[in-house]
């Protein structure tokens, strides 16, 4: 009889077995030696604490029913209250399954780190020394993911490849407001930012098509802001490349502000030509023409900012959203860019809203003596970064 | 939506019939059920002329025991909010899936799950953790009531004050669309420019004030208001528990408050703190809000386990094993909760070395945490366990909550975390360590307080169904999030593609319909009890052969809580006091100073609640109006100086009579 | 307490597990700790205000820095102002501690005074700064400094109100066990914003003019 209750209850789990069996985990089953590693990490983390999960829980229940109060055989001591002995073993167990856990936790973390560029694609197969890394620039927009790849000069909507057993490395950042990128498959997730950059490396051990997505919620579309990874022999790798290539479309600045708008579940678009500045003005913050770019800024304020002359603000034309300021501030607006004049003239030009007089040469004016500089021939967006800021007489 | 030229009204600010949510039939229905229950509730109260005894007794009171009992409702009336956006996500995760929207969409789910973390946090656990602390503690240390009366009466309407912010929200405007923590750039006014947010921001800051004077109160009582004879080392370990967590309120709600104003300032006057542009850095935000919300945790989980303490050494019947070691453990985790905030954003890109520095004073919490553990396991050791409902509660929560515990040590790990965070793993970890701990724990204490606060028990049949559907309810409803979080699935997603996942969603769904069930059973409980209460009194006060000194006093013990103030001479003071013979005196009553009720409280809760409603409206004069309101009201208070008075000895004399003739009956 | 459990032991002569005479807690004899508990969690607003303009301070955003709109010959003035304040209503607490009512008032009214001069320069200088167009909108460093000024300036401000109302309560029912208690109160209140002040004065504006 307690034979067949057994195995009943065995019966009775094998449901839960096959729906365990159908599933596909995973996070810890993935595809790539990265979070292959992670995975390990867990499982190895999970038996350490184990070992003083399990005793309490029997312990408990042991406890529990031996010393119920109907069990008149089980000594009373209502008196005992301590024992040293016992008290250096319950801080002392946990202290060393936490001192092993620390020192893994610590190791884990350093050669896992996100930014840490990978030194194997495989236990046992370190990086060959020709490899390059693949580039790869993230962007996280309103509601769907951009994917340019620098060097293959293409830019992709909500799909991107690459090569099996090459590392890829990649730069991540948002356009509007927080988002993670996150492929399960492949590797551990990184917020991706506004206006910073985060990096991540990883490598995709078998080739197939995986789902990314957005694991931080940014919003309405958030659900449909998922998009497929796949991993590629090299010779699929060029054709899939080949094939975007073929796309006769372009992404530039003023596409990209079209592609930015918000917009959800978006199918896979893709961009033969790509402005090859166009990721590092998103970071920046200023693929709007004639917007002060962030690290223009940062160079001017470890300077100790423009000083009085620098209060004037350039109105903004351009509305992504619903976009609205806030009831007692100002309307909203962004500062005008002061190295790249020809593009803060082009801006002039194009938007019928500007109400501020815009001057050709660089902003320091406004009541102020003006410095004997002329503006480099070429504009270069990074001429402050030189040390050449104009000093003040 | 507006852009940016528009301009509002000048009576109602942003407000028209538009913000009316008219169309949301589901909150069309919700507004038409509970205006329908309130009004019946009105009307049965000026039917059977309560307003006058709940205005004289209740509203204005300044008794602790009496505030405490407010908490308690405004929590459980509010538990009954936060669960019916839970089981409106369960419904909603369950349907969407081969094509299908579900039945809610985008800017009615957002807003769901927002308001079932913040509500769930703030209006339940929060008030009822604070509600058992204003009961217990000042009967513990053998206080007559806590430090500051009044404050605990105006904390009590400002908790309360910010919990009718949010509730209006539901039916008008909205609330935010942002996760329970309102993250910018997502929260500030470019992203979200409707009202939302600005609910959010005025009810927790309104609901903020309050915990914070409560916790301030709660501290200066522990401190200063002890009976003669209970030294630190001899108050029991709740009281222990709340004076951590009252010193943790202090120390963390502030911080809120700050974080809280600053983004405020972003949305109403335009600042840059944490825009995207002009300097502003979002990441800020981030870690402010976790250096307020790690703690938190620890605010919750901390009475919790004092709770468990005083239930496991009571129901064994046997003095708590390890008492000191308990106490420094309790005073370890405080100190550590501030210094693990980090491990809530490993993945925004710090170095390895940070992550690693917070991973591992994370891990290092789970120390004394463990320490506690086996205290309790050793508590049960050679004792007589007696399997009454707060002590079933207990053994769930021992089960259970090292399964949190090992799952929270695990996402602690960064390279761990990378992988899990923000997934469902993560949220079943923390439902696991919150339902298993915070809210088994406040089950624990509310069936062991409340013969203590009503004088009579709880019914034990229609308990442990709630117990069974509890318990069974969390593996249904928590364990297919732990295996979906293993597939990769993250939270706050609304519609999924992979229908193999469905499975897992009904399940969870089921297991909130158990826990559904089990709300309900709470319900009957309490509502058989009342039914019931002759057969369930109790006229000993010490319905459990209790240790502590709330034990020695009658139940529901008098205003004034002790007719003559306790000397304490051990840590198990009334188990002492019974060990050696104590025998009740029967004469020589004084005349007992007490605090005078005041609706003061209530006026300036109210006008905050003026000023908050106002401003999220953008109804200025409103605003102006309200403030002077506060300004005077509070000013006039202070010109209030006749806040006491002397129950005569007489009527001490005839109360203990009474208790008197009560226990004689009894033998 | 514990003199009142040894006698009540002696008169006894056994264990007792209660006090015959009512323990009688001083009225308001945990305020001074509440208010000093309350003004730690103050304490705390200004650290995450400190805070926030330690990480934003220097991001002026191209516009104009601590340099180009900081006096601080006024602030100077400003910072006596609020420094004499602290010593009068030093002065008061002593002519409390007397008894003397008048003498009390007469301070108090001095500190006040001194308050409101504060609080005017205080606009004064931020009125400025918005005319020059120095607005907290313009960068992440103007929103912290005027959100951190800002915040100290409106607690003087209720500070002044609360000390016109304690004149107006000193007045009406003297020096009573109460309305020292008040005074106490407002004494640690305004030395306290004294005390951030100086925070605010070094880091802020000293460190500022150097940076």
């Amino acid at each position: 009889m307690g034979k067949l209750v057994s195995k009943l209850r065995l019966f009775a789990l094998l449901p839960l077995a096959a729906l365990l069996t159908g599933c596909n985990f995973v996070v810890l089953k993935p595809a790539g030696d990265v979070a292959e590693q992670q995975r390990d990490l867990i499982i190895a983390s999970t038996i350490l604490m184990l070992l003083v999960i399990v005793p309490v829980m029997v312990l408990t229940v042991i406890f529990a029913w031996r010393y119920r109060h109907t069990n008149k055989d089980a000594p009373y001591d209502p008196d005992w209250s301590h024992s040293t002995q016992l008290e250096l073993v319950i801080w002392a167990a946990p202290l060393m399954i936490i001192i092993c856990l620390g020192a893994l936790t610590w190791m884990g973390t350093h050669l896992l780190d996100p930014y840490r560029p990978l030194d194997r694609i495989a236990p046992g197969e370190p990086v060959a020394k020709d490899v390059r890394p693949l580039n790869v620039e993230v962007v996280a927009l309103d509601w769907k993911w951009l994917f340019i790849y620098p060097e293959q000069k293409i830019a992709l909507v909500n799909e991107f490849a690459a090569p099996v057993d090459r590392p890829i490395s990649f730069r991540i950042t948002s356009s509007s407001v927080m988002n993670s990128f996150y492929v399960p498959a492949l590797a551990g997730m990184i917020y991706a930012m506004p206006g910073m950059e985060t990096k991540l490396h990883a490598v995709i051990n078998k080739a197939g098509a995986y789902q990314g997505f957005s694991a931080n919620y940014s919003g309405a579309g958030f659900s449909g802001m998922h998009f497929t990874f796949r991993g590629l022999s090299d010779a699929d790798f060029d054709a899939w490349i080949a094939q975007a290539r073929a796309s006769s479309d372009n992404l530039g600045r003023q596409e990209y502000l079209q592609l930015e708008r918000p917009s959800e579940n978006v199918p896979v678009r893709r961009y033969g030509t790509v402005d090859p500045q166009l990721f590092a003005a998103i970071v920046n913050r200023c693929v709007e023409p004639g917007k002060m770019c962030a690290h223009e800024m940062m160079a001017i304020d470890a300077k100790g900012g423009l000083g009085l002359a620098g209060i004037d603000l350039m109105r903004l034309h351009y509305d992504k959203t619903v976009r609205r300021g806030a009831v007692f501030g100002p309307t909203p607006s962004y500062l005008v860019s002061i190295c790249t004049i020809e593009e803060a003239n082009a801006a002039l030009d194009q938007s019928a809203v500007l109400n501020l007089p815009i001057n050709g040469s660089p902003i320091l004016g406004a009541g102020l003596p003006r410095p004997s500089f002329t503006p480099l021939p070429s504009p270069r967006s990074t001429w402050l970064l030189d040390g050449r800021r104009p000093q003040r007489s | 939506m507006s852009d940016p030229t528009t301009t509002y009204s000048f009576l109602l600010g942003r407000f028209s019939l538009a913000s009316l949510p008219l169309n949301e039939h589901i909150v069309v229905v919700t507004f038409v059920v509970v205006a329908l229950l309130g009004l019946a509730l009105l009307g049965a109260i000026t039917y059977f002329r309560l307003w006058g005894y709940l205005w004289r007794e209740w509203f204005t009171t300044v008794d602790h025991k009496r505030v405490g009992i407010m908490y308690m409702v405004l929590g459980i009336v509010m538990l009954l909010r936060g669960f019916s956006d839970a089981i409106m996500m369960r419904l909603q995760q369950a349907m969407a899936f081969n094509g299908s929207e579900g039945y809610l969409n985008a800017h009615h789910y957002d807003q769901i799950f927002t308001a079932h973390g913040v509500i769930m946090i703030f209006f339940v656990a929060m008030p009822l953790v604070t509600g058992l602390m204003n009961y217990v503690v000042p009967l513990q240390i053998g206080a007559r009531d806590v430090s500051f009366p009044f404050l605990n009466n105006f904390s009590f309407w400002m908790t309360a004050g910010g919990a009718v912010i949010v509730m209006m929200s539901l039916f008008v405007g909205e609330f935010a669309k942002t996760g329970w923590l309102a993250y910018p750039p997502l929260s500030g006014i470019q992203y979200s420019p409707d009202v939302g947010v600005d609910y959010y921001i005025w009810a927790l800051q309104v609901a903020g004030v309050g915990t914070t004077l409560s916790g301030i109160n709660l501290i200066c009582t522990i401190i200063k208001m002890r009976c003669p004879g209970m030294t630190m080392m001899k108050m029991p370990v709740f009281t222990w528990t709340s004076l951590c967590t009252n010193v943790l309120i202090v120390a963390t709600f502030p911080v809120l408050t700050a974080v809280l104003v600053l983004l405020a300032l972003d949305r109403y006057l335009g600042m840059n703190f944490f825009t995207n542009d002009f300097g502003g850095n979002p990441m800020m935000y981030v870690n402010l809000i976790w250096i307020w919300g790690h703690p938190e945790v620890y605010i919750l989980i901390l009475p919790a386990f004092g709770i468990f303490s005083e239930v496991t050494s009571t129901f064994s019947g046997k003095r708590l094993f390890g008492y000191t070691s308990m106490v420094y453990a309790t005073v370890c985790i405080t100190i550590l909760s501030y210094l693990v905030w980090l491990h809530h954003f490993f993945t925004m890109g710090s170095g390895a070395s940070v992550n690693s520095f917070f991973g591992i004073t994370t891990m290092i919490i789970s120390i004394p945490t463990g320490a506690k553990m086996f205290n309790w396991l050793f508590t049960m050791y050679r004792g007589r366990v007696r399997f009454e409902l707060p002590m079933m509660w207990t053994l769930a929560f021992m089960l259970i909550f090292v399964i949190g515990g090992m799952t929270g040590v695990l996402l602690a790990v960064p390279p761990a975390d990378f992988v899990l965070h923000n997934s469902l793993f993560l949220v079943a970890h923390f439902h696991n360590v919150i339902i298993g701990g915070v809210l088994f724990g406040l089950f624990a204490g509310m069936t062991y307080w409340f013969p203590k606060a009503f004088g009579f028990r709880l019914d034990p049949f229609w308990g442990k169904m709630s117990f069974w559907f509890w318990v069974t309810g969390f593996f249904f409803a928590f364990m297919p999030l732990y295996v979906l979080g293993l597939m990769g699935v993250t939270r706050r997603l609304r519609v999924f593609d992979d229908p193999s996942l469905q499975i897992w969603f009904l399940l969870a769904g089921f297991g909130a319909f158990l826990i559904l069930c089990g709300i309900l059973s709470f319900l009957m409980q309490i509502a058989v009890s009342i039914m019931r209460r002759a057969s369930l009194r109790d006229v000993t006060g010490d319905p459990w052969h209790g240790r502590t000194l709330e034990w020695a006093t009658s139940s529901p013990p008098p205003d004034y809580n002790f007719a003559f103030t306790p000397v304490v001479h051990d840590g198990d003071a009334w188990w002492d006091m019974k060990a050696r013979g104590y025998q009740r005196p029967l004469s020589g009553y004084k005349p007992i100073h007490m605090p005078r009720n005041t609706p003061a409280g209530l006026f300036l809760a109210g006008f905050s609640v003026v000023l908050a409603v106002a401003l999220i409206w953008y109804v200025w004069w409103l605003a102006a109006i309200a403030f002077v309101g506060l300004l005077t009201t509070a000013i006039g208070h202070t010109f209030n100086y006749k806040r006491d008075f002397y129950i005569p000895a007489d009527e001490v004399a005839h109360t203990e009579g009474e208790r008197t003739r009560l226990l004689a009956a009894q033998v | 307490m514990t003199t009142a459990l040894s006698t009540a032991k002696v008169e006894q002569g056994a264990t007792i597990f209660h006090l015959a005479e009512d323990h009688h807690q001083e009225e308001g004899s945990s305020t001074l700790l509440g208010f000093w508990i309350y003004l730690m969690s103050d304490c705390l607003i200004f650290a995450v205000l400190f805070a926030t303009y330690g990480v934003l301070g220097g991001n002026f955003a191209a516009g104009p820095g601590p340099k180009d709109l900081f006096e601080l010959p006024l602030v100077a003035l400003n910072t006596s102002m609020l420094l004499f304040s602290s010593i009068t209503y030093g002065f008061a607490m002593l002519t409390m501690a007397q008894g003397r009512v008048a003498a009390t008032q007469i301070w108090l009214a001095v500190t006040g005074l001194f308050g409101l001069a504060f609080l005017s320069i205080e606009l004064y200088e931020f009125t400025h700064m918005f005319h020059i167009g120095a607005t907290p909108q313009r960068s992440a460093f103007l929103s912290s400094f005027f959100t951190l000024v800002g915040t100290h300036g409106l607690h003087v401000t209720f500070g002044t109100i609360w000390l016109i109302t304690l004149m107006v309560q000193v007045g009406r029912y003297g020096l009573i066990a109460a309305n020292r208690r008040r005074l106490t109160c407002l004494s640690m209140f305004w030395h306290f914003l004294d005390v951030i002040w100086i925070g605010v004065f070094t880091f802020v504006y000293l460190m500022g003019m150097l940076r």
